[in-house]
């Protein structure tokens, strides 16, 4: 059933979603010591091998896996067995975790006073909960959740503690490990540490894979991770990383397993606390490095209102019904089952599709407020508006949202201009409002002169904060804001140059959103579909036109994507007219940086996305995937090779200048 | 139960025959018969005359397993009773069975589900009968025979659709005739005669295939021909000396054994099917024997083949004991499924009946422990005759039909049992299970081997269970098909499949499959969880073979046989995902015959395929097995 749901052709308007229950209603009422200590008896796996987390450590060093692994790596390296076997438990020290009830406890209690200080309310589904208990006790558990914020893991072992589900163990990056109290907290509460890069290192890779597998094949705990990798920036939904997917899948690939529950969970924010430190850090002003004391001057961050946090349990997704007809489970016959094997050509394929639906699920259950809408507009209008034309317009926007099957938390019986009004409270340190007229802003402008570049910046910061909320509600308007941005650079009416065009635009943007590759007939169909049931256009068999209603929408949604497409402009503009031969990986984003900072200085450009190194980025992983620039490995450096021909063509194409055709699309 | 006398090791042998078997009141004269094949002239001496009749709906059941006076039936007072007096367990109630039965199905004895008591032979199309081969054949003085209820009988194998089908008095395509040859020149002439005259042949043994094996293809035009080999029944010479015995092909398994047992030797080679398979379809589709840890599978038994081919007969020029002449012909024709020819006479080992033979069981934790004590065994290369490990369902299933308890003091003394190993030893009695275990060779030895296996079976925490629990076991496989019939009154149908798989995946192919089985089952729309059980039958070096029951109440369904075929077909899948094999010893058929390529490649099917087109370029044996 739950793979049906994924794969089902969506019908946004009949989509049906859970109700939200506050969590922190019953926290106000209560004493949290008690709940603190209250007696916690979680729903458990029927399959459960019991086993202590020090017993882990000696199963995984064991395994017949890691066996082969350490003989094969001492064969290689001409260590000797013992100490190939020593550096195995020493990277397992590093990396377990030690779960301890104890800790929970304590998290418990200061979580708790520190989420009623700092939202209004935490809501969450409860159906989602009661799927996640039944889930819990058939099939080894994977909870995938968003990430936006370090907030997502202590708050979802927070629920699990709260509803007696069993407390899960998560997959975090080794930064923490060097804030030394922090980092041996969260070990207790779960956390194992895994290193950012360990490309070729089979070893650790054995180790890691190993314990990862074993928890989840004992049924230890539910095995939690990020898709994403790592916090969004942005707040967009980053390309999935599908390693650890295939690693909590292998065991149901190999019979180990019957089957594996996957659980999207889908956390939004109503204000992210780390707003402004995702606007510097995308800005290059460099990110303070995790340490205690950092995040006890970020103790301010306490005594600030950021509004309700929201947090969706989607519906179990299977493992097996996922992989039938897509897996031949048979190709694990012919090896003994702990020789590690690659993954086939299918399954990278399959793993890869799978990790995309698992987002996009996790981006249709992520709540958004109004504000989303609001910032959307005022991004769209950098001379600000009225407040009266700002509501009148929200209000429009909400239903086209709808319509396109947002999941738009919307106060009933409440005016618009109300809503409106409570949203720019809320978010008021990134506006000006005067005399009835709004504006994107600095508001706490610093008291010594700054430079021009300085007070660039400063805008940057805002309108890259503002941008981080219109972002999440990108995906309810992508497919039909490629489809307006299709219709505008083709020449025609005919629907396949629309087809062509919007072919071109998902292939050149399928690093900065999530856009599953294969999809595209099935997005193509789906953004007709959507636009044709609002009336702006109209779809025949072979020709798509426009209603001589749908302007107003088709112009709405083309300036949406503005931004990017403005910015991947400046990128091809930066690469055909100022790179020099040997422009190394590393300079890139600087260089694109200083170059769009220069236009902006110059009055040549408006658009301030484009100082966002994330886009930037996409932008560089674009072209080489289009093939524009190639990589070249020159010493240690990375240079990058220009096809200046191919960039002008695409500056050209994304400009508008020349409809997308097939010559030139085969020529990229 | 035979291990306290020790008088003549030859009537020891036949009363465990008869223990689990039949019971044969009356002195049976079958002499070994070392005359030249007279076909031209009908036998004459009637006390040497087949045991399995032409007409074997006579003693047989033509819509269920086995002997028309055995069978299952929940007598008035609701108590499960098994009639007849063939077996141990004829005449006997079993008291649990009932309880068991509901409880396990949700069915209930007030939900009939009867049979149609007799064949509507209105129902049976008429012979589509070749004139000029019947002509030739009458001249040629082979019995034929294309009465309705012959043709009935020999149109299908044990599978559940086949008998489904009989139960509710459909009948499809059945063979046009039945032949009866009675020695290797009278198949010789069919054959022969059957090319000319372009007849479709269907070999036809002991008719317990259950693979879709028998049936006739509805695509086959022909006059189809029943090649019935019950008539070539005998053993042609004992060779003392080097321990074979040269037997027609046609005989079936407990005459065989029995008739050999007369002179001192056995073959070993005990498929649950003995009572009614015969020695050319266990070497048609590569049968197993309980067995077979002592006497080997049937490729290790057979010394030589005949059979005889639309090219001519094949078989070796000589009885060594082992050749180096390129591929082994033996391979062509073992597992051929009737594809390729019919086999009409074995050269076969025999072994001295053994001294001693002992019944025993272990009881374990849980069925993990169970396969890690079945696996060491196997890796200490102990095993003895037979040793089986039953999941805790099946264990149960085996305890349901435990027969009523004589005395009080009996029943005093199982409940002592249960309790010393559930609340003295701390067994869950829903995780624990049993293994069955059947020693043989000399007593001494049967002792000193007993004690290293129940050693062993200690260190995986395995109590000795006694010998009742593990003849009882055995008991079951035997009238396992028996009890479908019953379940089949009522609203439940079943059947058995098997696999091998090596050692490694054992436990995760039982746990996948039977989750999926029950799975299917209620995404298929079956009421009540469905009895999804295993058990590990045979030990090998690398591996183990797995045997499930799968049964379910289908009250309810429209089509419950679809349903059934698709939870197999999806269990069958499962069991290849997980690096099963298609079949242990039951073969392919038609059933499994989808799965040919996938299992041996295309070049390998494709071999196959080349040696069908040399062997038989007419599609003679048009039985469309296999490939």
């Amino acid at each position: 059933m739950a793979s049906r749901a994924l794969y089902s052709p969506r019908h946004p308007m009949l989509k049906k979603r859970d109700d939200f229950e506050d969590i922190l209603e019953e926290r106000r009422r209560s004493s949290d010591l008690r709940y603190a200590l209250r007696c916690y008896t979680p729903t458990l796996y029927r399959g459960l091998v019991p086993c202590k987390a020090s017993m882990l450590k000696s199963i995984v060093l064991q395994s017949d896996h890691l066996q082969y692994v350490i003989k094969q790596v001492s064969s290689e390296s001409g260590e000797s067995t013992e100490g190939v076997s020593e550096e195995a438990s020493l990277i397992l020290d590093e990396m377990a975790h030690c779960l301890q009830l104890s800790t929970i406890r304590f998290f418990a209690f200061t979580l708790s006073k520190a989420f009623k200080r700092l939202f209004r309310s935490v809501c969450v589904n409860e159906e989602g909960i009661q799927r996640l208990q039944q889930a819990v006790q058939e099939h080894p558990v994977v909870l995938l959740p968003s990430h936006r914020s370090y907030m997502d893991f202590l708050m979802m072992s927070y629920l699990l503690y709260t509803y007696d589900l069993p407390l899960p163990v998560i997959a975090a990056g080794m930064d923490f490990m060097s804030m030394k109290f922090v980092g041996e907290m969260l070990r207790m509460s779960g956390a194992f540490f895994i290193r950012r890069s360990f490309g070729g290192d089979k070893l650790y890779w054995a180790v890691f894979s190993e314990y990862v597998k074993t928890m989840l094949r004992n049924g230890y705990a539910p095995i939690e991770f990020f898709l994403e990798g790592t916090r969004s920036r942005t707040c967009k939904s980053l390309t999935p990383k599908t390693g650890l997917l295939n690693i909590v899948m292998e065991p149901f690939f190999k019979g180990e397993l019957f089957d594996v529950n996957l659980v999207p969970v889908s956390i939004s924010y109503e204000r992210i606390l780390e707003e402004s430190l995702y606007a510097r850090e995308l800005l290059g002003i460099p990110k303070p490095k995790e340490s205690t004391s950092g995040l006890l001057k970020a103790r301010r961050v306490l005594s600030e209102d950021y509004g309700s946090m929201y947090v969706y349990f989607g519906h179990p997704v299977s493992v097996r019904s996922l992989a039938e007809g897509k897996i031949n489970r048979s190709q694990y016959n012919l090896l003994p089952r702990y020789i590690p094997q690659k993954p086939s050509a299918d399954t990278h394929e399959f793993l890869s599709d799978a990790a995309f639906r698992l987002v996009r699920i996790q981006e249709e259950n992520m709540v958004l407020k109004p504000w989303v809408l609001i910032a959307t507009l005022l991004l769209q209008n950098p001379d600000g508006l009225d407040l009266s034309s700002l509501a009148e317009q929200t209000d429009w926007l909400r239903h086209l949202a709808l319509a396109f099957g947002a999941f738009l938390d919307w106060p009933d019986h409440e005016a618009c201009s109300e809503v409106v009004s409570c949203s720019l409270a809320l978010h008021r340190h990134l506006l000006s409002v005067s005399a009835g007229h709004v504006q994107l802003s600095v508001t706490d402008v610093p008291q010594v002169e700054t430079t021009p570049e300085e007070a660039v910046f400063h805008q940057a910061v805002v309108v890259l904060s503002c941008a981080s909320y219109r972002n999440q509600i990108l995906h309810v308007f992508l497919r039909p804001a490629l489809l307006a941005m299709a219709m505008q650079s083709a020449n025609s009416n005919r629907k396949d140059d629309v087809y062509n065009g919007f072919n071109f635009l998902r292939k050149v943007f399928s690093n900065e959103f999530i856009l599953c590759p294969g999809d595209s007939v099935q997005d193509f169909e789906e953004a007709c579909y959507l636009l044709m049931k609002r009336g702006v256009l109209q779809v025949l068999e072979h020709e798509i036109v426009m209603s001589a209603s749908g302007h107003s929408t088709l112009a709405f949604l083309s300036s949406v994507l503005d931004p990017f497409l403005q910015g991947y402009q400046v990128v091809c503009r930066y690469l055909c007219e100022e790179t020099n031969e040997n422009l190394t990986e590393k300079e890139f984003i600087p260089a694109v940086r200083s170059f769009a900072l220069k236009l902006i200085l110059a009055g040549r450009l408006k658009c301030y996305e484009a100082l966002s190194s994330d886009l930037q980025k996409n932008a560089l992983a674009a072209f080489l995937r289009l093939k524009a620039v190639r990589k070249v490995k020159v010493g240690d450096q990375v240079t990058l090779k220009v096809n200046k021909v191919a960039v002008n063509s695409l500056e050209d194409i994304l400009g508008g200048k020349i409809p997308t055709q097939k010559p030139i699309l085969a020529r990229l | 139960m035979a291990s306290n006398s020790s008088s003549s090791s030859a009537q020891q042998r036949l009363r465990i025959i008869a223990g689990h078997l039949q019971k044969r009141p009356e002195d049976e004269h079958a002499s070994v018969a070392a005359q030249e094949c007279k076909a031209e002239t009908p036998r004459s001496n009637p006390s040497s005359a087949a045991p399995v009749p032409k007409r074997r709906q006579e003693i047989m059941k033509w819509n269920g397993w086995g002997y028309s006076d055995s069978r299952f039936l929940f007598n008035k007072k609701g108590q499960a009773e098994f009639t007849g007096k063939r077996y141990r367990l004829s005449g006997l109630i079993l008291p649990s069975l009932k309880d068991w039965f509901e409880g396990t199905f949700g069915a209930n004895l007030q939900h009939k589900s009867p049979a149609t008591p007799t064949v509507n032979l209105s129902a049976v199309a008429p012979p589509n009968l070749n004139e000029p081969f019947i002509e030739d054949l009458k001249a040629a003085g082979v019995a034929a025979s294309h009465d309705p209820e012959d043709r009935v009988f020999r149109a299908h194998g044990h599978c559940l659709h086949e008998i489904f089908a009989l139960r509710e008095g459909r009948i499809g395509r059945v063979p046009d005739m039945v032949v009866w040859p009675s020695c290797h020149s009278d198949v010789e002439k069919i054959v022969e005669l059957a090319c000319k005259h372009n007849v479709c042949l269907i070999p036809y043994g002991g008719g317990t295939s259950v693979s879709s094996a028998l049936e006739c293809p509805h695509e086959e035009t022909r006059s189809i021909v029943s090649l019935d080999t019950s008539q070539m029944n005998r053993i042609l010479w004992i060779d003392e000396k080097n321990l074979t015995a040269h037997v027609e092909a046609g005989i079936i398994g407990q005459d065989l054994e029995r008739q050999l047992n007369e002179h001192g030797y056995c073959t070993g080679h005990e498929p649950d099917s003995m009572e009614f398979s015969s020695l050319g379809g266990w070497v048609a589709t590569r049968a197993s024997g309980m067995k077979k840890n002592i006497y080997g599978n049937i490729e290790d038994l057979v010394v030589h083949i005949k059979m005889v081919t639309p090219r001519g007969v094949i078989e070796k020029s000589c009885l060594g004991p082992r050749m180096s002449t390129g591929p082994d012909i033996h391979h062509f024709i073992l597992g051929s499924e009737g594809t390729l020819g019919v086999v009409t006479e074995v050269t076969m080992k025999i072994r001295p009946i053994p001294e001693y033979q002992k019944y025993g069981s272990v009881v374990f934790p849980n069925f993990q422990q169970g396969v890690a004590c079945l696996r060491e065994v196997a890796r200490q290369r102990c095993a003895p005759a037979s040793i089986r490990l039953m999941d805790n369902e099946q264990f149960q299933f085996g305890h349901a039909l435990k027969p009523q308890v004589s005395s009080i003091f009996m029943s005093f003394l199982d409940g002592l049992k249960k309790f010393y190993i559930t609340k003295f030893k701390g067994f869950d009695p829903h995780h624990l299970c049993v293994a069955t275990l059947l020693f043989e060779g000399d007593r001494g030895k049967v002792l000193q081997h007993e004690k290293q296996v129940y050693d062993i079976a200690a260190k995986f925490g395995g109590l000795a269970a006694g010998e009742d629990n593990g003849q009882r076991g055995y008991m079951l496989t035997f009238v396992i098909a028996y009890l479908r019939d019953l379940g089949m009154d009522y609203y439940v149908i079943g059947e058995s499949f098997e696999t091998s798989v090596p050692w490694d995946r054992v436990l995760d192919l039982c746990r996948n499959v039977k989750e999926r089985i029950v799975r299917e089952c209620k995404e298929r729309g079956v009421q009540f969880p469905p009895l999804s059980t295993c058990r590990v039958t045979q030990t090998y070096d690398a591996g183990a073979c797995v045997y499930f029951y799968f049964a379910f109440n289908y009250r309810g369904l429209s089509d419950p046989v679809h349903v059934y075929e698709q939870v197999e077909h999806a269990a069958r899948e499962e069991i290849l995902a997980n690096g099963g094999s298609l079949s242990h010893h039951h073969g392919v058929g038609k059933l499994r015959k989808e799965w040919m390529k996938e299992s041996v490649s295309g070049v390998g099917l494709g071999m196959l395929k080349s040696v069908k087109e040399y062997v038989d370029p007419q599609n003679i044996f048009g039985n469309r097995n296999l490939l």
